[in-house]
């Protein structure tokens, strides 16, 4: 590479930008000013330096004048850093003696007067052409990639994601902490708009899941901690045992039947705690894989050790059931990770007034998914508690969304699942069906039709927001109902509806341990705790940690197109990074003077991307340039100033610093 | 155990209308070893008829009762009126969130050589009984065993929103434990924090009835025999006007309406002449066979 050696000689590049810089700043005495400053021996100004030809100007001056720093005062480096980086490469320069001012957004577009605007223009200048001086040559590392990709969460997201790399012949590692993959669409008995059956959409992928070769599928499994950084992850899986072996086990099922218990006991919690369950189970007929788990809590031989042990009996020579199995915990080395672990409905008991829990009635929307479904508890049934058949349902949108007191954000999927939820009660029941709404939000394709459907249906539409479900009757024909208290804004009345049935419509909110997922995988979560895309609209499926991808309600409440949209597109950011095989690290990482460090450790726990490690032997901190992000903070605390940063050096900054101070 | 002592805040309704309701209420506290002081040169707290005439200037009423509970060194002041109780908080609230409404209260507090508005706790007897005496130290207390039927707690509108201090602002449940551990009955009552039209009665009459129409048959609906208070003005609202709710709707509506203290007070042994029971409009006949007399108490209380 160049000549840093010898005496600096700098190139000053100043950009028009059109005129979103040169009608507020005076270009041609900036360029003049340039003139006057240290080291500075071309100045020059252009219509549009990141244009080609613009790039020419500096490719060509640095041969010609042998120049060996370049500073291009223009745009946002977010922009075009990397351009004109290439631009000094190109030109056989290291790339990093180049430094940008930002004269646009710091300066034209945050200014009015011309004066002040040019004098500020020269202030930071002056100020990059001092640090440039101090500038070094430096050199990116590449990091390989290793090609097995983590997906976390067996839902829609994690299967069609899993499916996909896999397809693409990439090894996954696909862990859900349920028995079964499948997610909250194994429950779903229908889906919006088109009404064709979700299982019959669902189970063929997740049989895939189990099938294909280069899925490692591991159920009632947990990742307890993740180490390392894009391209090499090392990641802890904690196993939970079913105490049936699934190497073994046939799924034959014959153990089910087999159990003491001769009807279910305890919650089954796949049926929304709508039925019971045995101790050994298969959460539903579909599942993935088809091996039973045995409940511990619920398992008289672990309770008393005083079974007869009939399932053990039942699996004879199989020997797949072992009381004796125990949890086991695997560590696996993979380059990239999707996060896909979901969502958890709004828990209705949070808002009172709807009388969930209270009036045996009043249902949650997931309930009655299971009550319309066909394998439900109910055979898809729409009957109440008590075994009658509701006349008259009550649909309430907007529980737990769109709500100051409790989820403010749209749950986005709740009007429709409630328009089809509608459709599917009165189909079953011929019951008349409210639905009690603060707008009808139908913006997918095909959603607005099938609204009018519903319309042409005549299922009622009352535009309020409930106030309460309750059950005092004021007059005979509301005895025995549950009443629903609404202001009807369109007719302008304070209305009572009396109802056999009421639905209530719960949204979308993160999980509950959201914060410790968010915090294992290293990514950043918004404050009610979905977790943050990298960009809202430009990198939807990435994260602020590299290599770790986004899929599914995770990230926000979303419908199972666009669920699957998101997973598709996560996998292409993994294969993306795994066939380009490695990947390029910026230089401006932190690292330690091993001589000055006094070992105190101040730094490690405040780094956010756990890039500080403690050698015990020597007794110092040392900074793996792979994982550090190049964020300053430990450069800062570090009491002895034994922690520095590739280019931000303290001469560069002092340089800046004065450069900036210099009264010209 | 030495007397815990309690700054005393009574309002105008504990002289009034409500007047069975402050002798039940220092029963009730005497028996648990809990000592009120009556604020001294204490005014009225400026509820809803002031509230909603001059905002700015009922506050001042409010303020100057919790200076002088300031002066008098008191830290915490009970009050077991929902509107005073309401009206104090309120005015607390308001000063803290809103700097025109602080510096009003501290230019008239000053103008009244009065200390600026401070942090005296605001406390309703009913959050009092549940959070400084444990529920089980009142089961250890009942002296006399229920033989009446189930109550139906009302709690009101004012004690609980918008704050929620006093109990859970939605499903407020403290004064059904009360009373289940002083040995009573209670039903789940879905009415329990809708209005009982508080001036309306006197305002708009027959809409304010009506209200009171619709808690009595929902009470009665679930069975109680009678409902029980923690707010002088709903007390009177569902007592006075059963007469004219029979006669309108035909409907034969014959309930006491009891504040919580006087039944508790009973069941922890108070004396029955001072209970105000006898001060009852509704419900006597029942009233008198739920509170016999007992041999040694001769003097009747009705």
């Amino acid at each position: 590479m160049s000549e840093a050696g010898g005496a600096v000689r700098i190139g000053v590049y100043i950009c028009h930008c059109g005129a979103n810089i040169a009608a507020t700043v005076d270009v041609k005495s900036l360029a003049a000013s340039a003139a006057t400053m240290p080291n500075v021996v071309v100045w020059r100004e252009y219509k549009y330096l990141c244009s080609d030809s613009g790039q020419d100007l500096i490719r060509q001056d640095i041969p010609n004048q042998r120049l060996n720093r370049i500073v291009v005062a223009s745009c946002s480096p977010h922009l075009h850093e990397q351009t004109f980086r290439a631009a000094v490469a190109a030109a056989g320069l290291n790339p990093f003696y180049l430094q940008m001012v930002n004269i646009r957004e710091h300066i034209s577009w945050v200014h009015e007067n011309r004066m002040e605007a040019t004098s500020k223009a020269q202030d930071l200048l002056r100020a990059a052409v001092r640090r440039v001086a101090r500038h070094e040559a430096l050199e990116r590392s590449r990091i390989p990639i290793h090609p097995d990709v983590l997906v976390v969460g067996g839902g829609i997201a994690g299967i069609h994601a899993a499916l996909t790399l896999a397809n693409a012949g990439k090894h996954v590692y696909l862990v859900e902490r349920q028995p079964t993959i499948g997610g909250h669409m194994a429950q779903f008995d229908k889906t919006f708009p088109t009404l064709d059956c979700a299982a019959c959409i669902l189970t063929p992928k997740m049989s895939a899941v189990k099938a294909h070769q280069k899925i490692t599928l591991w159920t009632y499994s947990e990742v307890v901690q993740v180490d390392g950084y894009v391209g090499s992850y090392q990641v802890t899986v904690k196993r939970r045992t079913r105490y049936v072996r699934e190497d073994l086990c046939t799924g034959c099922l014959e153990c089910l039947e087999a159990c003491l218990y001769q009807e279910g006991r305890f919650t089954d919690e796949f049926n929304a705690g709508l039925a019971s369950r045995k101790p050994i189970y298969i959460p539903f007929p579909q599942a993935v894989p088809q091996v039973p788990v045995i409940d511990p809590e619920a398992c008289i031989q672990f309770k008393s050790g005083k079974c007869k042990k009939t399932c053990i009996d039942a699996c004879g020579d199989r020997h797949a059931i072992s009381f004796q199995l125990e949890e086991k915990t695997e560590e696996i080395q993979v380059g990239s990770i999707i996060v896909a672990t979901g969502f958890q409905v709004f828990d209705a008991r949070r808002a009172p007034y709807y009388g969930y829990g209270v009036y045996p009635d009043v249902y949650t929307a997931l309930e009655v998914e299971r009550l319309v479904n066909a394998s439900g508890p109910t055979a898809g049934e729409v009957v109440l508690r008590d075994g009658r058949i509701p006349k008259t349902v009550g649909i309430v949108h907007c529980v737990g969304s769109r709500d100051e007191n409790t989820n403010r954000w749209c749950s986005r999927v709740c009007c429709m699942y409630s328009l089809k939820l509608a459709h599917l009660i009165k189909e079953r029941t011929g019951a008349e069906v409210f639905n009690f709404y603060i707008d009808i939000r139908t913006p997918g394709k095909g959603f607005e039709e099938f609204y009018q459907k519903l319309l042409n249906e005549k299922v009622h539409f009352i535009r309020g927001r409930v106030a309460e479900v309750t059950d005092w009757a004021l007059d005979p024909t509301e005895e025995g109902k549950l009443i629903l208290r609404v202001e009807d804004t369109l007719a302008g009345l304070v209305r009572r509806i009396p109802v056999d049935m009421v639905v209530l419509s719960v949204g979308l909110e993160p999980r509950s341990d959201a914060q410790d997922v968010c915090r294992m995988f290293n990514m950043t979560c918004s404050g009610e705790g979905f977790f943050t895309e990298r960009h809202p609209k430009l990198a939807p499926v990435n994260t602020f940690a590299d290599g770790v991808f986004l899929a599914g309600c995770c990230q926000g409440p979303k419908d199972i197109p666009d669920t699957v949209a998101q997973a598709g597109a996560a996998a292409a950011e993994a294969l993306v990074l795994i066939d380009s095989g490695s990947i390029e690290t910026e230089p401006n990482t932190a690292y330690t003077d091993e001589d000055v460090c006094s070992g105190c450790k101040t730094c490690i726990p405040l780094c956010p991307y756990h890039a500080i490690t403690f050698l015990e032997q020597e007794k110092k901190a040392r900074i793996n340039q792979a994982t550090c992000k190049g964020c300053g903070t430990c450069v800062a605390a570090c009491p002895s100033g034994s922690i520095r940063q590739h280019l931000f050096e303290d001469e560069q900054i002092f340089e800046e610093i004065e450069g900036i101070l210099t009264y010209a | 155990m030495t007397a815990a002592t309690y700054g005393y805040y009574p309002g105008c309704s504990m002289r009034g209308t409500g007047i069975a309701y402050e002798e039940s209420l220092l029963t009730l506290f005497h028996l648990l070893d809990l000592s009120l002081e009556e604020l001294r040169d204490w005014n009225c707290c400026g509820a809803t008829s002031y509230m909603c005439i001059d905002e700015n200037l009922a506050f001042l009423l409010s303020a100057r009762n919790l200076a002088i509970a300031h002066q008098s060194g008191f830290r915490e002041l009970v009050t077991p009126c929902s509107a005073c109780y309401l009206c104090l908080r309120k005015v607390q609230e308001y000063a803290q969130r809103y700097p025109q409404v602080a510096e009003r209260v501290r230019e008239s507090l000053a103008a009244a050589s009065l200390p600026a508005l401070n942090s005296v706790k605001v406390r309703h007897p009913l959050e009092v009984l549940f959070t400084d005496v444990e529920l089980d130290r009142i089961r250890s207390k009942v002296v006399r065993h229920w033989h009446g039927g189930r109550v139906a707690c009302y709690y009101g509108c004012q004690l609980v929103r918008p704050y929620g201090e006093a109990d859970n602002v939605h499903n407020p449940t403290r004064m059904d434990q009360l009373l289940q551990a002083a040995g009573v009955p209670t039903v789940e009552f879905a009415l329990k924090t809708k209005c009982c039209g508080g001036s309306l009665t006197g305002t708009i009459h027959p809409v304010g009835v009506r209200l009171n129409y619709i808690l009595l048959k929902e009470a009665v609906r679930k069975g109680a025999k009678a409902i029980a208070t923690v707010c002088p003005l709903c007390q009177y609202n569902l007592d006075a006007y059963q007469a004219e709710i029979r006669a309108e709707t035909g409907e034969a509506f014959d309930l006491p309406i009891l504040f919580f203290t006087q039944i508790m007070g009973w069941a922890l042994g108070g004396d029955l002449r001072s209970l105000g029971l006898h001060r009852a409009i509704s419900g006597r006949r029942t009233i008198d066979e739920w509170f016999p007399k007992h041999p040694g108490e001769v003097e009747s209380y009705v």
